[in-house]
C-alpha cells in the first residue's frame, strides 16, 4: 500500500476561516491536527503526521464490496444462529447446542439480563451493523442518492462497532471446549465454521472501509 | 516520507490544530466548521463539543463504576458445577487454577490475561490518561496516545470469560450427570467490562495533545 502524506494547511498559508474551501480541510478525528487533503490517489493512504490515525484510504469500488461482504456476513450469521455449533457426547447422549440455546438457557431465571447482553454482543449488534452497512452503502455503490436517514444509520453502525464481539465469542468457544474436554467429548458443528467465516469476512470488510470517503460521499449526494 | 521529522517539536512547519485555526472540528468525521459552530456536525450530524471537563467527568465516573463491580466479580463464584449431586463453585481465579491443574496452560493463560491482567491494566491506564490531562505528564503525548489505542483495542477481549460461562451452561445441561450454571460474578464481570469500555470511549484523545498545542500557540 502506498502512503501519501496529507498536506499541512501551512503549506498553503494559514487557513482562513472565511476561506470558501473549508470543505477541503480535514481535522484528524483523534488529535484535531488540521490538514488540507489533496486528491489522495485510490489505493493509497494518508495518515495523521503526529498520531498516525488513518485519515483516508480510498479504494476502488469499496462501497459495493463492503455492501456485498456485509450481505454475506448477515447470511452466515443467520445460519450460525440456527445450526448447531457444538455437539457434546457424554454417557451415550448427544447434546447439540446452537447459539440460540446459549442465549435461551438463561432466559428464565436471574440471568435474563446476561442472556440479553450475550445475545446482543454476539448476534444482534453484529447483525445490526451488517444490515446498516448494506442499507447505507448499497445505494452509494450503485451511484444513487443516499437512502432516508442514511447518515444517522451510518453513525449508529460506527457506534456499534466496538460492541460487536463475534470474534471474541469464537475464542470463548475454544476455551469452553478445553474446559469440558474431561467431562465429555465435543465436536464442532457447522455453525461454528459459519461464525469463523463471518469474522474473517468482517475483518476484510473493515479493511476496505474509508470513513472519510463514505462521509464525504454521503454529504455530497444528500445535497 | 517526512513523517519522522514532522514528529519533533520545532519542525519548520508546525502542526496546527483546527482549534488553533479558529475552527471547530467534528471528532467523528473530521469535518471543520467556522465559529459559531452549529449544534450538530454539518456532515455526520454528531452533536459537537460536550466540553472537555464534562467528558473527563464521564470517563472517571464510568471508571469508578467499573472498578466497583470488578470487586464482586472476583469474590463471588463465576461458575457453579453440579456433578452427581455434589456442587462446587469457582471464582475467576479458581477457574484459572483448575485449568492449570488439568494441564491446559495455554488456555489458563488466555483466561488469566483476559479476566485479570487486562482489566487491571485498563483501570490503571485509563486513570493515568485521565489524570495526566490536567498536569505535566511523565509520558510524552505520542506515548500516551499509543497507550490510549492499546486500551481501546484490548478492552473488549475481557468479555471472553463471560462467553465461556454462557457456552458451558448451555452445553452442560440437566440431562447429563453434570450441570453448569453461571454465578453472580458473571454478571458483575460483564458489567465491569462494559463500564470500562464506556469509560475509554468517553475519553477524548485530543486532550492528550492539548497541552502541547496550548504551548505551541
Ligand atoms: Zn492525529
Ligand atoms: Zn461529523
Amino acid at each position: 500500500m502506498t502512503e501519501t502524506d496529507p498536506m499541512l494547511p501551512t503549506e498553503q498559508g494559514k487557513p482562513d476561516p472565511n476561506d470558501s474551501a473549508i470543505e477541503d480541510l480535514v481535522a484528524c478525528p483523534t488529535c484535531d491536527a488540521l490538514y488540507r487533503l489533496p486528491n489522495i490517489p485510490i489505493g493509497s493512504r494518508a495518515r495523521c503526521l503526529r498520531c498516525h490515525t488513518v485519515l483516508t484510504a480510498p479504494r476502488e469500488g469499496a462501497m459495493t464490496r463492503i455492501a456485498m461482504l456485509a450481505g454475506t456476513s448477515a447470511i452466515l450469521m443467520i445460519a450460525a444462529v440456527f445450526f448447531p455449533f457444538l455437539e457434546l457426547t457424554a454417557a451415550g447422549m448427544v447434546q447439540r447446542s446452537s447459539v440460540l440455546d446459549v442465549v435461551l438457557v438463561f432466559a428464565d431465571g436471574p440471568f435474563v439480563g446476561l442472556a440479553v447482553a450475550v445475545a446482543a454482543l454476539i448476534v444482534v449488534l453484529p447483525l445490526a451493523r451488517f444490515l446498516s452497512l448494506i442499507y447505507v452503502l448499497a445505494p452509494m455503490g450503485l451511484g444513487w442518492r443516499p437512502a432516508p436517514y442514511a447518515i444517522a444509520v451510518f453513525r449508529m453502525a460506527e457506534r456499534i462497532r466496538p460492541w460487536s464481539m463475534a470474534e471474541i465469542f469464537i475464542v470463548g468457544v475454544a476455551v469452553a471446549l478445553i474446559k469440558v474436554a474431561g467431562l465429555a467429548s465435543l465436536s464442532l458443528g457447522p455453525a461454528f465454521w459459519a461464525f469463523v467465516a463471518l469474522v474473517l469476512i468482517t475483518a476484510v470488510k473493515d479493511n476496505f472501509m474509508c470513513r472519510l470517503t463514505i462521509w464525504k460521499t454521503l454529504e455530497h449526494r444528500s445535497q | 516520507m517526512q513523517i519522522d521529522d514532522m514528529e519533533n517539536a520545532g519542525t519548520p512547519q508546525p502542526i496546527i490544530t483546527a482549534r488553533a485555526a479558529g475552527l471547530v472540528a467534528c471528532p467523528n468525521c473530521g469535518r471543520v466548521h467556522r465559529h459559531p459552530a452549529p449544534a450538530r456536525c454539518a456532515r455526520c450530524g454528531l452533536a459537537l463539543d460536550p466540553g472537555p471537563d464534562k467528558s473527563l467527568q464521564r470517563v472517571l465516573a464510568w471508571l469508578v463504576a467499573g472498578m466497583i463491580v470488578y470487586v464482586p466479580a472476583n469474590i463471588y463464584p463465576m461458575l457453579i458445577t453440579n456433578t452427581f449431586g455434589h456442587s462446587s463453585e469457582s471464582t475467576i481465579l479458581e477457574g484459572v487454577v483448575e485449568l492449570l491443574q488439568h494441564g491446559s496452560y495455554g488456555v489458563a493463560l488466555i483466561v488469566f490475561v483476559a479476566s485479570i491482567i487486562i482489566p487491571v491494566i485498563k483501570f490503571a491506564a485509563i486513570g493515568f490518561l485521565a489524570l495526566s490531562v490536567r498536569r505535566q505528564s511523565i509520558l510524552p503525548p505520542p506515548a500516551r496516545h499509543k497507550l490510549y489505542e492499546i486500551v481501546e483495542f484490548i478492552g473488549r477481549w475481557s468479555m471472553i470469560d463471560v462467553f465461556v460461562v454462557a457456552i458451558l451452561a448451555a452445553l452442560v445441561q440437566l440431562d447429563f450427570a453434570a450441570t453448569i450454571n453461571p454465578g453472580i460474578a458473571a454478571i458483575s464481570f460483564a458489567l465491569s467490562v462494559a463500564f470500562t469500555m464506556l469509560s475509554a470511549q468517553s475519553f477524548d484523545p485530543k486532550a492528550i495533545w492539548a497541552e502541547r498545542d496550548a504551548a505551541a500557540s
